[in-house]
Formats: structure tokens, sequence, C-alpha cells
């Protein structure tokens, strides 16, 4: 099957950013994004979920490359001092590239 | 006598400090303070459809002044005596102006259970007492000339859940009436107990989980996460003397002076103060402050109103 090659962006960060960077993303020109909650521990603790403050959130985005590259730019000079945020991009394919 | 919903939370600190692998669902944790939030909220918008205005407006404005007063009462002793940053100590300071209410709903609880009054219309004053306080704790942070953005801030501060449900629950209960609310009682009222119960172990099990950070952040936060809320009482209580509330209200404002915000304040200060260490507000708060008031502090308010009560005859 054949496949258009696109970038899977994926952030972990506080649930409070939720609303901030699903605008930041779509004036960043991303399509679309997902966001699922999430649990773990890094350099800035252990973010249980077990309520509000300590609650992560998990957001994909598939995009072209200019684009993750303007996510990742604006993320890092804007979040990345003062939030427990991280932040990775992968190759994927997609089928329907006119989406993404 | 110990009040079991006081038990519930130390059983949950117990499992917490024991590490217990038991945590209930966020989802659990959101759907039990949604309901404490509105319960209160109607339980104080039936009764504000009985009262007038004119009675309403001095206690209002009073309670906006002690909540803009309080965190700057706060600060030069996190500055000073703690020797915080400037933004630490501001975020803690707001934290100590605004309420919290699950503080409240125990000391609801605990009135209820020994049948001592209070004026109904208090949760109309806790949601009055959520907001100055954050508004302060900016400007002590940034100043004056900030390039705060004030409109989205306002935005994130009113449209924050528990502000929403306590506004909300105010206008349902105010026009829908205590007759009209009846089918939803059983809900809202009469599980009230069980579901703060069930949330005060979720809190015990949030408490026990700030005890390390309380072991780096040290003695400064257990003595003020202490004695603020002590200092707090006491004007709530003498503010609600001169306001002329019933022992049980008064005590009720002392409570509310002295407890510490977990919900409101974190969630906009994260946004509005991002370089502030939300750890250390945190661990005040919920680590030393929210144990201490349920623990000690309810029964100690109570007495402090009884004898500010009875010195002013």
């Amino acid at each position: 099957m054949h496949t258009e090659a696109r970038k899977l962006v994926t952030i972990v960060t506080e649930a409070a950013l939720e609303r901030r960077i699903s605008e930041d993303l779509k004036r960043l020109g991303a399509h679309g994004y997902t966001v699922c909650d999430a649990r773990g521990e890094g350099s800035r603790g252990v973010r249980s979920a077990g309520w509000e403050a300590s609650s992560n959130i998990r957001i994909e985005v598939v995009c072209d490359t200019a684009t993750a590259e303007a996510i990742a730019t604006y993320l890092r000079t804007h979040y990345y001092d003062h939030y427990s945020m991280i932040l990775f991009m992968s190759e994927v394919g997609v089928l329907r590239p006119e989406k993404f | 006598m110990m009040d079991p919903i006081v038990l519930f939370f130390i059983l949950g600190l117990a499992a917490g400090l024991a590490r217990s692998d038991l945590r209930l669902p966020g989802s659990i944790y959101e759907l039990l303070s949604v309901v404490l939030l509105l319960a209160i909220g109607m339980k104080g918008g039936v009764e504000l459809a009985q009262q007038s205005l004119a009675t309403l407006l001095p206690q209002m404005i009073a309670v906006v002044i002690m909540g803009s007063l309080l965190p700057l009462a706060a600060y030069p002793a996190l500055r000073l005596l703690g020797r915080l940053s400037r933004v630490d100590a501001a975020a803690i300071a707001a934290h100590y102006g605004s309420v919290s209410v699950g503080t409240y709903a125990v000391a609801v609880a605990w009135l209820v259970s020994r049948e001592i009054p209070f004026e109904e219309h208090m949760p109309l004053l806790l949601v009055l007492l959520e907001v100055p306080a954050i508004v302060v704790g900016i400007m002590l942070a940034r100043g004056l000339a900030a390039n705060t953005n004030w409109p989205r801030l306002a935005h994130e501060i009113f449209l924050g859940k528990s502000i929403v449900l306590l506004i909300g629950g105010l206008l349902i209960g105010w026009a829908a009436g205590p007759e009209a609310l009846e089918p939803v009682s059983n809900l809202f009222f009469g599980l009230f107990h069980g579901v703060l119960a069930l949330f005060l172990l979720e809190m015990g099990l949030v408490a026990a989980g700030q005890v390390g950070s309380l072991r780096r952040h040290g003695l400064f936060l257990v003595a003020f996460g202490v004695l603020f809320p002590l200092f707090g009482a006491l004007v709530g209580a003498g503010l609600g003397q001169l306001l002329g509330l019933s022992v049980g209200g008064t005590m009720l404002l002392a409570t509310l002076a002295a407890s510490a915000s977990y919900i409101a304040v974190p969630a906009a200060l994260r946004l509005a103060l991002p370089e502030a260490n939300p750890t250390l507000s945190l661990t005040a708060s919920l680590g030393v402050t929210f144990p201490f008031n349920i623990l000690i502090g309810i029964p100690l308010y109570m007495r402090l109103a009884e004898s500010l009560n009875s010195i002013g005859g």
C-alpha cells in the first residue's frame, strides 16, 4: 500500500495548558490534533493525574515537516522554561495526505 | 467525638503515607468535586432568594476587602521570613488569600452534625473570596504596570470550573427555590456527607503525596502553613462579629479566612505566573494547611467564634 510521509509530533505536558496549546497548534497550521489524559514521572516529579494540578495530557499532531518544526520551535520558546513539557517527533506514513 | 468524614481523610492520609496502591480515578475525583461545588452553590442560592440586597451588600463588600488584604499580610512574611523569591511569595500569598471549598464543606458538615445554625447564604461570600486574592497576587508578582493579559486572565479565572459551578449552583438554587429542587435533592443534599467522605479520602491521598516536597522545602512552609491560617481565622472571626453574624457564621468566615485554595488559584496562577514554583504553594496549602484545618483548625475556630461572641455580648 502506498503511503505519504508525514511527521507525528507528540507533546506530553500539564493539563492546564490544553486550551492554550490547542489554540497555538491551529494557529501554527496543524489541521487537527488528538488529546488524551496521561500520567507518569519525569524531572519535575510524579504527575499522577490524581487531581487537576498534577494531571498531564498527551497531544498528538500529524502534519508536514514545516508545520512540525514551527510547532516545536514555538513550544520550546514559550513553554519549556516554566512548564513540564516534552516533545518528540517521529516519521509516519499516512494514506490521505490531503488531510494532514 | 471525631466526625466520620475526618476519619476518611485520616484513612487517605495513612494509606498515602504507607504507599498503598489505593487511588481514585481522576474522573471520580472530578465528579465528586462537581457534586460538592454544585450542592454548596445550590444551598446558598436557595437562601439568597430570601435575603435583601441591603443585608447582603455590606457583607459582600467586607469579604472582598478581606480577600484582598489577606495576601498583602502574607506576602511580607513569605518574602522576609521565608526569603522566598518575589514571584513565589506572591503566588503563595494568593493561595492563602483565597479559599478552599473542601475545608468549607467540612466546616459546614461539622456545624450540621452538631445542629449549630449558621447563615445559609455563606456560599455567596465563599465565591466572592475566591477571586480578589488571585488579582492581588499577580499584582504583587508583576507590579501594576504589568504586561499581564487581563482579559484572557479574567476569562481563565471566571470560567475556571470551581467558580462556574459555585455561581451556577447559586443561580440554580436561587431561580428554582427549595420545592423545585426536591427531585434532585437526594443526589446533592442527601448524599452530601457520603460524597464529602470520598472526596476527603482522595484529599488525604493527595496530601500524603506532598510529604516528599515538604521534606525538601522544610520548616518554614510548615510554620507558615499553620500560623498564617491562625492569623486568618482571627481576622475572619473578627469580621464575622463586626458584621453581626451568628456564632456558626462567624466560625465559617474564620474557616474561610484560614483556608488556602488548591483548585481555583493554582489553575489561574499556573497560566498567569508560570515562573512561580507550583510545588511550594501546593505543598503548603495541601500538605500543611488543609490537614491542619480539617484535623485541628475547625473545632478551634468554633471556640474562637464562641469566645468572641461572648466578649461582644
